[in-house]
C-alpha cells in the first residue's frame, strides 16, 4: 500500500489518521463521561481528566495534521456507483464532523483555561491560556462541549450507517478503500 | 447586665462619632469593601480558602441599640471564585452550589444578642441549595464614622459554620470538608 492516496484508494497515511481520530473520538467521549461522575476518592479523579486533556490536545494536533495530509495528497475519486445525493450528503457529513470537532476541541480548552491556568500535555509541557474570563466562560464552553460531543457521536454514526449501507447494500468499494482492502469486483475478477 | 454594659459601651463609642439614630446602611459593593470567604478542609492535609465575588445587602445598624440591629445579604452564587476554573464549574454545578436551580443564597437576621464589647450572636435564617435553616453569626463590630468623601461608614465581622449535607450537597468530599467557615466582612455606607 502506498503512503499516499493515488486516484483509486486510500494510502496509508489518510487510513491510520481516519481510524485513530474515530477511536480517539468515541474514547475521549467515554472518558469524559465517566470522569465527571467519579468520586472525590476515586483514583482516577485527578489522572482521568489529566490523560483527556492530553489527549484531547493530541487529537487536535492530528486534526490539523489530518486537513493538511488532505491537502497535500487529494482524496481518490468518488467511485462511480455514487449518487449526486449521496456524495453532497458525504461531504457535507465530513465538513460538520471536522468543524465540530474542532469545536469540541477549542471549548474544551477554554473551560479548563477559563480562569488563566493552562493544560498540561501529557506532564511533559503546558499549553498556556489564550482567551480567559469571558462571561461564564467555563460554564458556556462546557455545554458547548458536552452537546456537541453528543452531536458530533450522532454525526459519526450516521457517517457509520452510510459506510455500513455502502458495504452491504449498495455492495461497493467505499467502506472497504477506508479499511485498506483490495477492491471487492478486483477481487472478483481474479477469482 | 452584659447587654447593658455593651450598649454603654457601643453607645459612648457613638457618642463620640456623633450620630444616636438608628441608620440604614447599604454595603459598599461599589467601593468593593465588603467579603464574603469561605473556607474548607481538604482531605485532613490542609485548608481549601474560596470566596464570592458577587452579593449584595444591607443592614441597619444603632450603636445605642445593637441588639436592634438587621442585616439581609445576598449571594450570587454562581459568582463563586476559588482560583481554579475547574474546581469553580464543578462547584457551581448540582454536586455542590447547584446555581442554575437555586442561584442565590440569602443570610436574614432574625435577632441579635449581645455578647460583649463589641460583639453579638447574629442569629438568622440561612438559605442555600433551596434549603433554609437557622445559623448563627459570632459578629463584631469594627468601626463606624464619616468617611473623608463625605459618606458616612460603619463595619463589621462575622463568622459561621455550615454542614455541607444540612443544605443537601450531594458530593461527599469526606469527613475534613463536611463543614465548611464562612468568614463575612461586611462594611456599608449610609444612606
Amino acid at each position: 500500500m502506498h503512503w499516499k492516496n493515488t486516484a483509486t484508494r486510500y494510502g496509508l497515511v489518510a487510513i491510520v489518521l481516519h481510524w485513530v481520530v474515530a477511536v480517539t473520538v468515541i474514547g475521549l467521549a467515554i472518558l469524559g463521561l465517566w470522569m465527571v461522575d467519579l468520586s472525590y476518592y476515586s483514583p482516577y479523579y485527578r489522572s482521568a481528566p489529566f490523560w483527556h486533556k492530553s489527549i484531547g490536545l493530541a487529537l487536535f494536533a492530528v486534526l490539523v495534521l489530518r486537513i493538511l495530509w488532505r491537502l497535500f495528497t487529494p482524496r481518490p475519486a468518488h467511485l462511480p456507483n455514487h449518487r449526486r445525493w449521496e456524495r453532497i450528503s458525504a461531504a457535507l457529513v465530513h465538513a460538520l464532523l471536522y468543524l465540530m470537532l474542532f469545536v469540541i476541541l477549542i471549548s474544551g480548552y477554554l473551560i479548563s483555561t477559563a480562569k488563566g491556568q493552562g493544560i498540561s500535555f501529557f506532564g511533559w509541557f503546558e499549553v498556556p491560556a489564550t482567551l480567559t474570563g469571558l462571561p461564564s466562560q467555563a460554564d458556556r464552553a462546557g455545554q458547548i462541549h458536552y452537546w456537541m460531543a453528543m452531536a458530533v457521536l450522532a454525526l459519526a454514526g450516521l457517517h457509520a450507517l452510510g459506510a455500513l449501507k455502502h458495504h452491504f447494500l449498495d455492495r461497493d468499494d467505499t467502506l472497504r478503500r477506508m479499511l485498506g482492502l483490495r477492491p471487492r469486483h478486483l477481487t472478483d475478477r481474479q477469482e | 447586665m452584659k447587654k447593658i454594659v455593651a450598649g454603654i459601651a457601643l453607645g459612648s463609642l457613638m457618642a463620640v462619632s456623633g450620630s444616636l439614630l438608628a441608620a440604614d446602611y447599604v454595603i459598599d459593593k461599589e467601593g468593593q469593601h465588603a467579603f464574603i470567604n469561605f473556607k474548607t478542609g481538604h482531605m485532613g492535609f490542609s485548608v481549601l480558602h474560596g470566596r464570592f465575588n458577587d452579593f449584595d445587602g444591607t443592614f441597619s445598624w444603632d450603636a445605642a441599640k445593637p441588639e436592634e440591629s438587621k442585616v439581609e445579604v445576598t449571594i450570587n452564587t454562581a459568582s463563586v471564585d476559588s482560583n481554579h476554573a475547574e474546581r469553580d464549574k464543578h462547584l457551581r454545578s448540582p454536586d455542590f452550589l447547584n446555581v442554575d436551580k437555586h442561584p442565590q443564597a440569602t443570610f436574614v437576621s432574625t435577632g441579635v444578642e449581645v455578647t460583649g464589647e463589641n460583639t453579638a450572636r447574629v442569629t438568622g435564617d440561612f438559605t442555600f441549595n433551596g434549603v433554609t435553616k437557622p445559623v448563627v453569626i459570632d459578629a463584631q463590630f469594627i468601626g463606624e464614622g464619616e468617611d473623608p468623601w463625605g459618606g458616612y461608614r460603619a463595619g463589621f465581622v462575622g463568622t459561621t459554620s455550615i454542614k455541607l449535607a444540612d443544605y443537601n450537597v450531594s458530593m461527599d468530599l469526606g469527613p475534613a470538608s463536611a463543614v465548611v467557615d464562612l468568614d463575612l466582612t461586611i462594611e456599608g455606607v449610609r444612606k
